[in-house]
């Protein structure tokens, strides 16, 4: 329970628009978990199931048409959310699985540990993440087929290096903290230490990343899926190959089959990135605004009156 | 304690010097992925299409037949001569698809670069002065929309409605077929070659053809500009030579032009170094929305032809530019802000 009272205490000490922003953040976030959790209820038709219209303008029994591919387009976004949020979790989870364990121990241990791991993390981040995802995605591929997990770890590498450095660095303060030093000295092992006194220090920023790199990771997963590497389509609904077999369709001006998807992925990512902004807004104390109450200071009397008052 | 540890040649010297494990490590990590997971990357290619002594004899050529370490080495050595191998579907050196495309590509990503920053100051400034106003909560708005929304969602948008439905500009491609015949290429950037040679007509061309990729990919990443002037000019305003200002009577204009906006755009320079990596994988995805024929199509193409030491060369080399710019973008703010040095 008290992970949930961290989690969202946040929320209470929001004011006008930081909170504005977080509630429509999450309503939106709700939404596509909802179409994710109920697809088979709410999607007419399954993801690769051919209707008997192809290429259908909306209406008439298809509510965002159809596409060349025989598929209703809007089950595909229904769908498609299914696909999304199973790749984010997946993705996030790996990545906080691998960074924060290596953050807290490249943190605490030090010496030449840590610095190969900073060297190496350092490099990693440096290289642009969607070429970082292209290359492992291009490898799992043949690996482990295209389907679900060989994307989400894809993407899970890209997040490692971020994880990593913001644990270690929040790591490298708090080591030095009188807590810790008096834990140190009273004989608890590298291992409590790490656990007990620096790992829920640690993980208060996780929030915000963790949903900021899952905005993030929609969008990589779909330009994954644009450039033919993302998941097989007969294995899933995915938005970002639906945008790539759109790409011929524009010039025809078959609209729907394109708008839809990528609307789709505007929303969840918006979602994301209002509830991590708005998580951010009120954790991060330079950006902060808290709910202050007016405080009116009695008037000032000018000189010449508080003179004359003595 | 006045040191020579804070000169600029030494810190120039410093940050050169790091640049070799982070190169070694990036050159080790895509050698590992491309190279050593898949096994022979020429069987990972073309196996199934060729017989036994045909893959044998092209494993041979491209020396895959050698011991790793030897193959490792090898793979160094070239890098450091800017040799970035060879197609395995059609024989072609990295280098020159890099000296055919580079220059649609550089053209694309310089464009959308002025795009972002012009798009960024201006909307980051005002957002940034009028907090929480209307006018905020709109650029902000914007600002996580265009983030959000897929560069090459934007790119089909972009496409549908000026080049589909209003037919204004062109919808693909980096020039119409005249234009590449008119203009000789010599440094195979086609404006600079257009512009020098005075082809009006084909310049005009080229200009309106640049428009929508260098637009999508400029929206694309004009949202992180807003964000972060925003955030710079809140801090700024906070700051006490601002307060010290109003305090000797500056007027507000005044104020807002010389302490705070000023202030506030020094570090958009820092980041430079890291939208350059962002630049690059959005130019990616704009060439292949836009039919652009720079080295991201054809990095694309490659992938869809799984062709291995492609993809490996192509990789390599944009690796090689992001940590060169990052260098030379390092230094030139060493050079700006002293504070850096230190």
């Amino acid at each position: 329970m008290g992970v949930f009272r961290v989690l969202f205490k946040p929320f209470g000490q929001t004011t006008g628009l930081a909170r504005w922003l977080l509630i429509s953040g999450l309503l939106l976030t709700a939404m596509f978990v909802t179409f994710a959790l109920f697809a088979p209820w709410i999607a007419p038709y399954g993801f690769a199931e051919e209707v008997p219209k192809k290429v259908a303008p909306p209406g008439d029994g298809f509510l965002m048409g159809t596409n060349d591919l025989w598929y209703d387009v809007w089950s595909r976004v229904v769908w498609g959310s299914r696909t999304a949020i199973e790749v984010v979790i997946l993705a996030v989870i790996l990545g906080l699985l691998v960074g924060v364990p290596m953050g807290l121990v490249s943190g605490y241990v030090g010496g030449w540990l840590d610095r190969i791991l900073v060297l190496i993390m350092d490099a990693l981040f440096a290289f642009p993440p969607l070429l970082l995802a292209i290359v492992f995605a291009f490898l799992f591929r043949d690996l482990i087929g295209g389907g679900v997990m060989a994307v989400a770890l894809a993407l899970a590498v890209i997040y490692v290096p971020q994880y990593f450095r913001v644990v270690r660095n929040t790591t490298l303060s708090a080591r030095e903290a009188t807590y810790v030093e008096a834990a140190r000295a009273i004989g608890a092992p590298g291992h409590t230490i790490m656990g007990r006194y620096l790992f829920s220090n640690v993980i208060q920023s996780v929030p915000v990343i963790g949903t900021l790199n899952a905005a993030d990771a929609i969008g990589t997963l779909a330009a994954l899926g644009f450039i033919g590497l993302g998941i097989q389509p007969t294995d899933a609904a995915e938005w970002g190959f639906d945008l790539q077999r759109a790409l011929d369709d524009t010039e025809a001006g078959l609209w729907w089959t394109g708008v839809f998807p990528g609307l789709a992925i505007v929303l969840l990512v918006t979602g994301l990135t209002l509830v991590g902004e708005g998580l951010n807004e009120t954790i991060n104390p330079t950006l902060r605004k808290r709910r202050l109450r007016r405080f009116a200071l009695p008037p000032r009397r000018p000189a010449v009156e508080e003179e004359a008052a003595r | 304690m006045v040191s020579r540890a804070g000169s600029l040649p030494r810190y120039m010297l410093q940050r050169l010097l790091l640049v070799i494990p982070m190169l070694f490590i990036l050159l080790t990590l895509v050698f590992l992925i491309m190279r050593v997971a898949p096994g022979d990357p020429v069987s990972a290619t073309v196996g199934g299409q060729l017989r036994e002594e045909e893959l044998e004899r092209r494993r041979a050529a491209l020396g895959f037949d050698r011991p790793l370490i030897v193959q490792y080495l090898d793979y160094l050595g070239d890098v450091a001569r800017l040799d970035f191998g060879t197609t395995i579907t059609d024989d072609q050196p990295i280098m020159n698809i890099v000296k055919e495309n580079g220059g649609a590509t550089l053209t694309l990503t310089v464009a959308a670069f002025a795009v972002a920053l012009f798009l960024g100051v201006v909307f980051g400034l005002i957002a940034g002065r009028f907090r929480d106003s209307a006018g905020d909560v709109v650029i902000r708005l914007l600002g996580i929309a265009t983030y959000a929304a897929p560069v090459f969602y934007t790119g089909i948008l972009v496409k549908m409605l000026f080049a589909g439905n209003l037919g204004w500009l062109p919808p693909n491609r980096a020039t119409s077929g005249f234009t590449e015949s008119d203009v000789d290429e010599h440094t195979h950037i086609l404006l600079v070659d257009a512009l020098w040679q005075g082809e009006t007509e084909a310049v005009v061309d080229i200009l309106e053809h640049l428009v929508l990729p260098a637009a999508t990919l400029g929206i694309f990443i004009c949202g992180i500009f807003v964000r972060l002037i925003r955030v710079n000019v809140l801090q700024t305003l906070q700051a006490d030579y601002v307060e010290a200002a109003r305090a000797r009577g500056v007027r507000e204009s005044k104020v807002m032009r010389s302490h705070a906006f000023r202030n506030a755009l020094v570090p958009v320079v820092t980041i430079i170094g890291l939208q350059v990596a962002l630049l690059l994988s959005g130019a990616v995805l704009t060439e292949r929305t836009f039919e652009w024929p720079g080295i991201g199509s054809e990095l694309v193409r490659y992938i869809t032809l799984r062709d291995y030491t492609a993809v490996q060369g192509i990789i390599t080399m944009f690796a090689v530019v992001v940590v060169v710019i990052s260098i030379l973008v390092d230094i030139v703010i060493a050079i700006i802000d002293p504070r850096v040095r230190y």
